[in-house]
């Protein structure tokens, strides 16, 4: 493809683009300067930011994306309060996350909450899906390892996480703890709110058997997590 | 030409370091890691050059309907001038009267200067093996001309400080089906994704100067030199959003953002890395 292939390509074409171009910038602007003074109203309220002023910007920075991915730029009301307050709600908030985002949990309906290790681990092991590179039928991951340490024999382990090394056998293998685990994985922003950790379950991102498999494998005495 | 001698008679050396990578888990870690980097890191094994090299001709290179070349684009330094433009971008432009960043301003350079379609150009934005990136190559050669050099994002301009504020909300939104935003991984010190050192870009300092001081790089793991737009682009792609509109103001403010906390800090681009 030669760099000046397209060189000859209508021109009103292009005037248009850049009019649109223009156009766009010139409504960020008058959006910006508008907004510029409730984000100082706010920060001086609260200590927070005010996020409405992006959402101007994220409706222009995916406009082009496709209806079935617009969706994801709505944030519910937990994200929006998290990106507001970056993470550290003050009481008040928090409570409310942590009612609200209790009442997503649902366990199993036959009370069992430990799946099978082995395919724990894979979901612990992997960090695909949901992503636009990943092909529609991509199983999805839990990426476990991405942020917390697990089994010993694994060494490449993020640290954002707690270390999970032994979680099972430090809580002497109790069902009560497995699962506080699997509510914890289904959604921890039940129990921690705006907790960096997804909400697996709560967002259908992890299946049920999936959330048990993970519980199996740091709760099931022959998982490596406990070796 | 003395990049691309240089470049070949080391080809062999890269292949060794990326096998020398599988083998890193087995080692001790936080050593073999920072010895893996500093590996890496040698700028008379980049590929990069090659880009550099191919960016200085596109510069001069008359195309458009006008059929003339960038040479009197201006990147904020006054038209033509390339020394030290990079450190000082994002930043406002009166002509555009908006905030952008090289890879925009270039966009706007081309469709203004030189009528050039720049649809094809935004089409291969990012490189592939078997295309190259007329922007990335720009980008290798203008960034390089402030190689050496510090940033200075003074943010003198009304328009600049809306777009650092709108930038610093868009690094703390969460979204998409994970929750999550740019601090999720970047606003903790010393911690990993994996083996991967995540920088805190929450404040000035080290991890935001030498981030941001070295991009543009060239991606071992990708074999392609990449900018800030596609960092930003694969980010949003792990946070699981769509694609971000390459050159679109949401990106500019979060560069402008991320280029703050980095000023004063020192560029040494085209670098290389993982």
């Amino acid at each position: 493809m030669s760099p000046q292939s397209s060189a000859n390509r209508g021109s009103p074409m292009r005037t248009l683009t850049l009019c649109a171009a223009l156009f766009i910038a010139g409504a960020m602007n008058a959006v910006a300067h508008d907004t510029g003074e409730h984000h100082d109203e706010g920060a001086q309220r609260s200590g927070a930011g005010d996020p409405s002023i992006t959402e101007p910007y994220v409706q222009e920075m995916w406009r082009n994306a496709e209806a079935t991915w617009k969706v994801r730029l709505k944030q519910d009301e937990t994200q929006a309060s998290c990106s507001r307050f970056r993470n550290a709600p003050p009481d008040d908030v928090a409570e409310k996350i942590l009612a609200r985002e209790a009442s997503t949990v649902v366990l199993p309906k036959d009370g069992q909450v430990l799946g099978k290790w082995q395919d724990g681990e894979k979901v612990a092991q992997s960090g695909r899906g949901g992503q636009f590179s990943d092909n529609a039928d991509t199983v999805n991951g839990g990426n476990c390892y991405a942020c917390h340490q697990m089994a010993k024999s694994e060494l490449s382990f993020g640290t954002l996480g707690p270390s999970l090394s032994e979680y099972g056998k430090l809580r002497n293998f109790s069902a009560e703890a497995a699962r506080d685990t699997f509510a914890k994985i289904y959604n921890p922003q039940a129990t921690v709110a705006c907790s960096n950790m997804p909400r697996f379950g709560a967002h259908a991102f992890l299946t049920e058997q999936q959330i048990k498999d993970v519980v199996a494998y740091l709760f099931d005495p022959d998982s490596p997590v406990n070796k | 030409m003395t990049h691309r001698v240089r470049v070949f008679s080391l080809a062999a050396t890269l292949v060794l370091l990326v096998f020398g990578a599988a083998g890193l888990h087995a080692g001790d870690t936080e050593d073999e890691i920072q010895r893996y980097r500093e590996m890496i890191n040698d700028p008379m094994a980049n590929p990069a050059f090659l880009n550099v090299d191919r960016g200085e001709a596109l510069w001069k290179l008359a195309r458009g309907e006008k059929n003339v070349s960038l040479e009197t684009c201006d990147l904020g330094k006054g038209p033509g001038i390339l020394d030290g433009a990079y450190a000082e971008l994002p930043r406002y432009f009166a002509d555009s009267d908006s905030v952008m960043d090289l890879e925009q301003r270039l966009l706007w350079c081309m469709t203004t200067i030189q009528a050039l379609d720049t649809k094809e150009i935004v089409a291969r934005k990012f490189s592939t093996p078997g295309t190259t990136s007329d922007m990335e190559d720009l980008v290798a050669y203008i960034a390089n001309k402030s190689s050496g050099m510090t940033f200075h994002i003074p943010l003198d301009d009304v328009q600049e400080q809306n777009a650092y504020a709108v930038g610093e909300e868009l690094f703390y939104r969460r979204g998409s089906l994970l929750d999550f935003s740019c601090a999720t991984c970047h606003s903790a010190d010393s911690a990993r994704i994996r083996t991967t050192q995540l920088p805190n870009l929450t404040k000035p300092g080290k991890d935001a100067t030498e981030t941001m001081g070295s991009w543009p790089t060239y991606r071992v793991s990708q074999s392609q030199m990449r900018t800030m737009q596609n960092r930003l682009w694969d980010c949003y792609r792990q946070m699981r959003m769509p694609p971000p509109e390459y050159g679109s103001a949401g990106l500019t403010a979060l560069m402008i953002y991320l280029a703050k906390q980095a000023d004063g800090g020192t560029l040494n681009v085209p670098s290389i890395k993982r």
